[in-house]
Protein backbone atom coordinates (compact mmCIF):
# COMPACT_ATOMS: atom_id res chain seq x y z
CA UNK A 1 0.00 0.00 0.00
CA UNK A 2 1.35 3.53 -0.54
CA UNK A 3 0.24 5.33 2.41
CA UNK A 4 3.60 7.26 3.13
CA UNK A 5 3.82 6.56 6.88
CA UNK A 6 3.95 2.76 5.75
CA UNK A 7 7.07 2.74 3.75
CA UNK A 8 10.55 2.43 4.76
CA UNK A 9 11.74 5.61 5.71
CA UNK A 10 13.65 6.25 2.47
CA UNK A 11 11.38 5.76 0.24
CA UNK A 12 8.69 7.78 2.36
CA UNK A 13 11.45 11.04 1.72
CA UNK A 14 12.16 10.13 -1.72
CA UNK A 15 8.61 10.35 -2.42
CA UNK A 16 8.24 13.90 -0.03
CA UNK A 17 11.37 15.13 -2.26
CA UNK A 18 9.66 15.25 -4.83
CA UNK A 19 6.60 17.88 -4.26
CA UNK A 20 8.90 21.02 -4.18
CA UNK A 21 9.45 20.61 -7.80
CA UNK A 22 5.85 20.01 -9.01
CA UNK A 23 4.71 22.75 -10.80
CA UNK A 24 1.86 25.13 -9.30
CA UNK A 25 -0.62 26.00 -11.97
CA UNK A 26 -2.44 29.68 -11.94
CA UNK A 27 -5.25 28.11 -12.98
CA UNK A 28 -8.29 25.37 -11.90
CA UNK A 29 -10.20 24.62 -14.93
CA UNK A 30 -13.16 23.14 -14.32
CA UNK A 31 -15.22 20.95 -17.15
CA UNK A 32 -18.59 19.56 -16.46
CA UNK A 33 -20.74 17.13 -18.00
CA UNK A 34 -23.14 14.91 -18.46
CA UNK A 35 -24.63 11.62 -16.23
CA UNK A 36 -21.87 8.99 -16.14
CA UNK A 37 -24.29 6.84 -18.15
CA UNK A 38 -24.17 8.86 -21.43
CA UNK A 39 -20.17 9.82 -21.32
CA UNK A 40 -17.22 8.64 -23.86
CA UNK A 41 -14.40 7.58 -21.76
CA UNK A 42 -11.15 7.25 -22.50
CA UNK A 43 -7.89 5.54 -20.47
CA UNK A 44 -4.89 7.56 -20.52
CA UNK A 45 -2.21 6.05 -18.86
CA UNK A 46 1.55 6.83 -17.32
CA UNK A 47 2.79 3.09 -17.46
CA UNK A 48 4.64 3.10 -20.50
CA UNK A 49 2.16 0.76 -22.60
CA UNK A 50 1.93 0.34 -26.47
CA UNK A 51 0.83 -2.45 -28.95
CA UNK A 52 3.53 -5.15 -28.80
CA UNK A 53 4.51 -4.07 -32.56
CA UNK A 54 4.45 -0.58 -31.55
CA UNK A 55 7.43 1.52 -30.74
CA UNK A 56 8.97 0.97 -27.43
CA UNK A 57 9.40 4.38 -25.04
CA UNK A 58 12.89 5.44 -25.38
CA UNK A 59 14.71 8.11 -24.55
CA UNK A 60 14.25 10.05 -27.38
CA UNK A 61 10.61 9.79 -27.03
CA UNK A 62 9.81 9.43 -23.43
CA UNK A 63 8.08 12.51 -23.45
CA UNK A 64 5.63 11.65 -26.38
CA UNK A 65 2.84 9.23 -26.46
CA UNK A 66 1.49 5.66 -27.83
CA UNK A 67 -1.51 5.30 -29.21
CA UNK A 68 -3.76 1.89 -27.76
CA UNK A 69 -6.68 0.74 -30.05
CA UNK A 70 -9.66 0.47 -28.16
CA UNK A 71 -10.33 -2.95 -29.27
CA UNK A 72 -6.73 -3.70 -28.03
CA UNK A 73 -6.46 -7.63 -26.93
CA UNK A 74 -4.71 -7.31 -23.62
CA UNK A 75 -2.09 -9.74 -24.63
CA UNK A 76 -1.44 -7.38 -27.28
CA UNK A 77 -0.32 -4.65 -24.69
CA UNK A 78 3.53 -4.25 -23.97
CA UNK A 79 4.94 -2.33 -20.97
CA UNK A 80 8.29 -0.57 -21.69
CA UNK A 81 8.45 2.05 -18.78
CA UNK A 82 11.87 3.35 -17.49
CA UNK A 83 11.52 3.33 -13.51
CA UNK A 84 11.89 -0.08 -11.52
CA UNK A 85 10.25 1.03 -8.34
CA UNK A 86 7.25 -0.54 -8.64
CA UNK A 87 5.53 -4.17 -8.86
CA UNK A 88 4.95 -5.39 -12.04
CA UNK A 89 4.00 -8.62 -10.79
CA UNK A 90 0.49 -7.30 -11.35
CA UNK A 91 0.83 -6.09 -14.70
CA UNK A 92 2.87 -9.49 -15.76
CA UNK A 93 -0.30 -11.17 -14.28
CA UNK A 94 -3.51 -8.92 -15.55
CA UNK A 95 -2.91 -5.80 -17.81
CA UNK A 96 -6.14 -4.74 -15.76
CA UNK A 97 -4.81 -3.64 -12.49
CA UNK A 98 -2.83 -1.16 -14.78
CA UNK A 99 -5.13 -0.41 -17.32
CA UNK A 100 -8.19 -1.29 -17.08
CA UNK A 101 -9.67 -1.92 -20.60
CA UNK A 102 -11.68 -5.26 -19.99
CA UNK A 103 -13.47 -3.68 -17.00
CA UNK A 104 -14.13 -0.37 -18.53
CA UNK A 105 -15.63 -2.34 -21.76
CA UNK A 106 -17.99 -4.46 -19.30
CA UNK A 107 -19.16 -1.26 -17.64
CA UNK A 108 -20.51 0.07 -21.27
CA UNK A 109 -21.80 -3.29 -21.51
CA UNK A 110 -23.75 -2.54 -18.29
CA UNK A 111 -24.71 0.91 -19.91
CA UNK A 112 -22.83 2.05 -16.43
CA UNK A 113 -20.99 4.54 -19.20
CA UNK A 114 -21.83 5.47 -22.34
CA UNK A 115 -19.28 4.00 -24.47
CA UNK A 116 -15.47 3.29 -24.96
CA UNK A 117 -13.46 5.43 -26.89
CA UNK A 118 -11.74 4.11 -30.12
CA UNK A 119 -8.81 5.04 -28.92
CA UNK A 120 -6.57 5.26 -25.64
CA UNK A 121 -3.02 6.45 -24.71
CA UNK A 122 0.07 6.11 -22.93
CA UNK A 123 2.53 8.25 -21.49
CA UNK A 124 6.03 7.10 -20.05
CA UNK A 125 5.69 8.74 -16.64
CA UNK A 126 9.24 8.71 -15.45
CA UNK A 127 12.23 11.03 -15.45
CA UNK A 128 11.10 14.02 -17.22
CA UNK A 129 9.18 16.76 -15.19
CA UNK A 130 5.43 16.94 -15.15
CA UNK A 131 5.92 20.55 -17.63
CA UNK A 132 7.25 18.46 -20.51
CA UNK A 133 4.32 16.63 -21.58
CA UNK A 134 2.31 19.55 -22.18
CA UNK A 135 2.94 19.95 -25.97
CA UNK A 136 2.18 16.05 -26.25
CA UNK A 137 -0.69 16.30 -23.93
CA UNK A 138 -2.61 19.43 -26.00
CA UNK A 139 -1.62 17.54 -29.12
CA UNK A 140 -3.95 14.41 -27.44
CA UNK A 141 -6.54 16.65 -26.25
CA UNK A 142 -7.31 17.73 -30.03
CA UNK A 143 -7.39 13.78 -31.03
CA UNK A 144 -9.85 12.79 -27.72
CA UNK A 145 -12.24 15.67 -29.43
CA UNK A 146 -11.99 14.00 -32.51
CA UNK A 147 -13.11 10.47 -30.94
CA UNK A 148 -16.21 12.07 -29.24
CA UNK A 149 -14.66 11.51 -25.90
CA UNK A 150 -15.80 13.58 -22.92
CA UNK A 151 -14.43 11.65 -19.96
CA UNK A 152 -10.78 10.77 -19.04
CA UNK A 153 -9.40 8.15 -16.87
CA UNK A 154 -6.25 8.63 -15.97
CA UNK A 155 -3.98 5.98 -14.45
CA UNK A 156 -0.45 6.02 -12.64
CA UNK A 157 1.71 2.84 -12.00
CA UNK B 1 -11.83 17.96 -21.16
CA UNK B 2 -13.36 16.25 -18.15
CA UNK B 3 -10.64 14.18 -16.46
CA UNK B 4 -10.50 12.16 -13.52
CA UNK B 5 -6.92 10.42 -12.60
CA UNK B 6 -6.40 7.74 -10.31
CA UNK B 7 -3.39 8.47 -7.33
CA UNK B 8 -1.22 6.18 -5.82
CA UNK B 9 0.93 8.76 -4.07
CA UNK B 10 -1.68 11.29 -1.98
CA UNK B 11 0.99 13.74 -0.87
CA UNK B 12 1.43 14.59 -4.95
CA UNK B 13 -2.07 14.99 -5.74
CA UNK B 14 -3.31 17.46 -2.99
CA UNK B 15 -0.22 19.24 -3.91
CA UNK B 16 -0.38 19.27 -7.74
CA UNK B 17 -4.73 19.55 -7.48
CA UNK B 18 -6.17 18.25 -10.10
CA UNK B 19 -9.86 18.71 -10.99
CA UNK B 20 -10.45 15.14 -9.80
CA UNK B 21 -8.66 12.40 -8.32
CA UNK B 22 -9.30 8.93 -6.07
CA UNK B 23 -6.38 8.18 -3.64
CA UNK B 24 -6.45 4.59 -3.59
CA UNK B 25 -4.05 3.05 -0.71
CA UNK B 26 -2.28 0.40 -3.19
CA UNK B 27 1.10 -0.21 -3.82
CA UNK B 28 2.82 0.91 -6.71
CA UNK B 29 2.38 -0.44 -9.85
CA UNK B 30 -1.43 -1.67 -8.91
CA UNK B 31 -3.57 1.39 -9.46
CA UNK B 32 -6.58 -0.60 -9.99
CA UNK B 33 -5.86 -2.52 -6.72
CA UNK B 34 -5.53 -6.70 -7.31
CA UNK B 35 -4.72 -8.59 -10.79
CA UNK B 36 -7.39 -10.88 -11.52
CA UNK B 37 -9.80 -9.57 -9.22
CA UNK B 38 -12.42 -8.42 -11.70
CA UNK B 39 -14.81 -7.48 -9.19
CA UNK B 40 -12.63 -5.04 -7.00
CA UNK B 41 -11.11 -3.87 -9.48
CA UNK B 42 -14.64 -2.51 -11.04
CA UNK B 43 -15.16 -0.38 -7.97
CA UNK B 44 -12.16 0.82 -8.02
CA UNK B 45 -12.58 2.18 -11.18
CA UNK B 46 -16.45 3.25 -11.26
CA UNK B 47 -15.62 4.77 -7.53
CA UNK B 48 -13.21 7.05 -10.40
CA UNK B 49 -15.59 7.89 -12.74
CA UNK B 50 -18.36 8.87 -10.60
CA UNK B 51 -16.45 11.68 -9.55
CA UNK B 52 -17.10 13.41 -13.26
CA UNK B 53 -20.61 13.59 -12.07
CA UNK B 54 -19.44 15.99 -9.24
CA UNK B 55 -20.59 19.57 -9.69
CA UNK B 56 -17.68 21.21 -8.53
CA UNK B 57 -13.93 20.69 -7.17
CA UNK B 58 -11.25 20.35 -6.94
CA UNK B 59 -12.09 16.56 -5.73
CA UNK B 60 -9.74 14.27 -3.30
CA UNK B 61 -11.76 11.44 -2.68
CA UNK B 62 -9.92 8.29 -0.67
CA UNK B 63 -11.06 4.61 -2.07
CA UNK B 64 -12.36 3.13 1.47
CA UNK B 65 -10.46 -0.34 0.81
CA UNK B 66 -7.19 -2.05 0.73
CA UNK B 67 -6.73 -4.11 -2.06
CA UNK B 68 -7.41 -7.90 -1.44
CA UNK B 69 -4.20 -10.00 -0.16
CA UNK B 70 -3.08 -11.64 -3.66
CA UNK B 71 -2.22 -15.52 -3.46
CA UNK B 72 -1.42 -17.36 -6.50
CA UNK B 73 -3.46 -20.25 -7.68
CA UNK B 74 -2.00 -23.50 -7.92
CA UNK B 75 -3.72 -25.39 -10.60
CA UNK B 76 -3.28 -29.31 -11.26
CA UNK B 77 -1.26 -29.43 -13.84
CA UNK B 78 1.76 -27.29 -12.25
CA UNK B 79 4.14 -29.27 -10.79
CA UNK B 80 4.43 -30.79 -7.21
CA UNK B 81 7.94 -29.34 -6.57
CA UNK B 82 9.86 -25.88 -6.97
CA UNK B 83 12.73 -25.22 -8.22
CA UNK B 84 15.83 -25.11 -6.85
CA UNK B 85 18.63 -24.28 -9.46
CA UNK B 86 21.02 -27.29 -9.54
CA UNK B 87 24.32 -26.28 -9.17
CA UNK B 88 26.06 -24.71 -12.14
CA UNK B 89 29.50 -25.93 -13.56
CA UNK B 90 32.23 -24.35 -11.47
CA UNK B 91 33.86 -23.26 -14.67
CA UNK B 92 30.92 -21.57 -15.85
CA UNK B 93 31.01 -17.84 -16.63
CA UNK B 94 28.36 -15.67 -15.21
CA UNK B 95 26.56 -15.35 -18.60
CA UNK B 96 26.68 -19.13 -18.73
CA UNK B 97 25.15 -19.60 -15.39
CA UNK B 98 22.30 -17.22 -16.37
CA UNK B 99 21.51 -18.99 -19.50
CA UNK B 100 21.49 -22.17 -17.84
CA UNK B 101 18.91 -20.80 -14.99
CA UNK B 102 16.74 -19.29 -17.79
CA UNK B 103 16.76 -23.21 -19.34
CA UNK B 104 15.84 -24.07 -15.81
CA UNK B 105 13.02 -21.76 -15.38
CA UNK B 106 11.61 -22.44 -19.23
CA UNK B 107 9.00 -24.58 -18.26
CA UNK B 108 7.52 -22.49 -15.97
CA UNK B 109 7.80 -19.57 -18.09
CA UNK B 110 5.53 -21.88 -20.67
CA UNK B 111 3.11 -22.52 -17.54
CA UNK B 112 2.98 -19.18 -17.08
CA UNK B 113 1.68 -17.78 -20.32
CA UNK B 114 -0.46 -20.88 -21.24
CA UNK B 115 -1.80 -19.59 -18.13
CA UNK B 116 -2.41 -16.24 -18.84
CA UNK B 117 -2.95 -16.39 -21.99
CA UNK B 118 -0.13 -13.45 -22.61
CA UNK B 119 3.52 -12.12 -21.50
CA UNK B 120 5.19 -9.20 -20.52
CA UNK B 121 8.92 -10.62 -21.93
CA UNK B 122 8.78 -9.43 -25.71
CA UNK B 123 9.90 -6.10 -26.13
CA UNK B 124 12.90 -6.21 -27.41
CA UNK B 125 11.80 -8.74 -29.92
CA UNK B 126 15.43 -10.64 -29.15
CA UNK B 127 16.24 -14.25 -27.39
CA UNK B 128 16.99 -13.95 -23.99
CA UNK B 129 20.59 -16.24 -24.32
CA UNK B 130 21.39 -13.11 -27.29
CA UNK B 131 20.18 -10.37 -24.74
CA UNK B 132 22.46 -12.26 -22.13
CA UNK B 133 25.45 -12.57 -23.77
CA UNK B 134 24.96 -8.96 -24.82
CA UNK B 135 24.62 -7.62 -20.81
CA UNK B 136 28.11 -9.80 -20.33
CA UNK B 137 29.94 -8.34 -22.92
CA UNK B 138 29.03 -4.94 -22.15
CA UNK B 139 30.32 -5.78 -18.23
CA UNK B 140 33.61 -7.09 -19.74
CA UNK B 141 34.28 -4.05 -21.91
CA UNK B 142 34.08 -5.86 -24.79
CA UNK B 143 32.72 -4.10 -27.53
CA UNK B 144 28.93 -5.51 -27.57
CA UNK B 145 27.39 -5.67 -30.80
CA UNK B 146 23.76 -4.38 -29.97
CA UNK B 147 21.22 -6.86 -30.96
CA UNK B 148 18.85 -3.74 -32.58
CA UNK B 149 20.72 -1.18 -34.52
CA UNK B 150 17.51 0.97 -33.98
CA UNK B 151 18.25 1.16 -30.06
CA UNK B 152 20.35 3.50 -28.71
CA UNK B 153 23.05 1.89 -25.96
CA UNK B 154 21.27 3.27 -22.91
CA UNK B 155 17.75 1.81 -24.53
CA UNK B 156 19.28 -1.58 -25.64
CA UNK B 157 20.76 -1.87 -22.06
CA UNK B 158 17.71 -1.05 -20.21
CA UNK B 159 15.34 -3.04 -22.88
CA UNK B 160 17.28 -6.38 -22.72
CA UNK B 161 17.12 -6.03 -18.97
CA UNK B 162 13.39 -5.53 -18.75
CA UNK B 163 12.80 -8.62 -20.98
CA UNK B 164 15.35 -10.89 -18.57
CA UNK B 165 13.10 -9.74 -15.00
CA UNK B 166 10.29 -10.18 -16.66
CA UNK B 167 11.07 -13.63 -17.48
CA UNK B 168 11.94 -14.39 -14.18
CA UNK B 169 8.81 -12.87 -12.28
CA UNK B 170 6.73 -14.06 -14.75
CA UNK B 171 8.32 -17.82 -14.35
CA UNK B 172 8.63 -17.79 -10.62
CA UNK B 173 4.88 -16.57 -10.06
CA UNK B 174 4.04 -19.67 -12.05
CA UNK B 175 5.55 -21.87 -9.53
CA UNK B 176 3.76 -23.39 -6.73
CA UNK B 177 3.60 -21.83 -2.86
CA UNK B 178 1.34 -18.57 -3.82
CA UNK B 179 4.45 -15.41 -4.64
CA UNK B 180 3.11 -12.60 -3.42
CA UNK B 181 5.40 -9.41 -5.56
CA UNK B 182 7.55 -8.87 -2.71
CA UNK B 183 8.13 -12.25 -2.53
CA UNK B 184 8.70 -12.68 -5.95
CA UNK B 185 11.30 -9.27 -5.82
CA UNK B 186 13.30 -10.67 -3.13
CA UNK B 187 14.00 -13.96 -4.98
CA UNK B 188 14.93 -12.38 -7.79
CA UNK B 189 17.35 -10.23 -6.38
CA UNK B 190 18.89 -12.35 -4.04
CA UNK B 191 18.85 -15.84 -5.03
CA UNK B 192 19.40 -15.59 -8.79
CA UNK B 193 22.27 -14.99 -10.81
CA UNK B 194 20.38 -12.72 -13.03
CA UNK B 195 20.28 -10.34 -10.30
CA UNK B 196 24.33 -10.82 -9.90
CA UNK B 197 24.57 -10.43 -13.65
CA UNK B 198 22.55 -7.27 -13.10
CA UNK B 199 24.42 -5.57 -10.14
CA UNK B 200 27.71 -6.57 -12.06
CA UNK B 201 26.71 -4.87 -15.09
CA UNK B 202 25.61 -1.55 -12.97
CA UNK B 203 28.83 -1.60 -11.41
CA UNK B 204 30.87 -1.75 -15.06
CA UNK B 205 28.51 1.25 -16.10
CA UNK B 206 28.85 3.34 -13.36
CA UNK B 207 31.60 5.44 -15.10
CA UNK B 208 30.47 4.83 -18.41
CA UNK B 209 31.53 7.76 -21.16
CA UNK B 210 27.20 8.07 -22.46
CA UNK B 211 26.09 10.07 -19.41
CA UNK B 212 22.80 8.45 -20.25
CA UNK B 213 24.06 5.15 -19.53
CA UNK B 214 25.42 6.21 -16.37
CA UNK B 215 22.09 7.88 -15.66
CA UNK B 216 20.83 4.45 -16.13
CA UNK B 217 22.87 2.37 -14.34
CA UNK B 218 22.27 4.90 -11.69
CA UNK B 219 18.58 5.04 -11.69
CA UNK B 220 16.77 2.68 -13.62
CA UNK B 221 18.83 -0.53 -13.37
CA UNK B 222 18.55 -1.95 -9.70
CA UNK B 223 14.78 -1.02 -7.62
CA UNK B 224 15.71 1.30 -4.51
CA UNK B 225 14.06 -1.43 -2.63
CA UNK B 226 17.11 -4.34 -3.81
CA UNK B 227 19.86 -1.80 -3.51
CA UNK B 228 19.49 -1.38 0.43
CA UNK B 229 19.83 -5.10 0.52
CA UNK B 230 23.10 -7.27 -0.29
CA UNK B 231 22.32 -10.82 -1.93
CA UNK B 232 22.55 -14.20 0.56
Amino acid sequence: MVRLADLPEWEREHLLGKIPALPKFATRPWVAGGPLSRRRVALITTAGLHRRSDRAFTVDTRNDYRVIPGDVEAADIAMSQFSVNFDRSGFQCDVNVVFPIDRLRELAQASVIGSVADFHYSFMGAGSAVTRYEPKARELAGLLKQDGVDAVLLTPV
Amino acid sequence: MPTVQISLVREHTAALQPPRALWVPFMLGRPLGAPDDPAFQKRVLLAALQLLERAQGPVLEDFPEDAPQSTEVVEDDAAACPVSFTVQRSDATLPETVIDEIGQLQMWHELAVRRRGRTAVGVTGTPLSELVRFLGATIEGRDAARYRVDLSACDALRLACEDLKSFYFEARAAQPGGHASDAIRDWFWQETAAARLLRELQAALENNDDPLVQDFAANYLIPRQARDRDPA
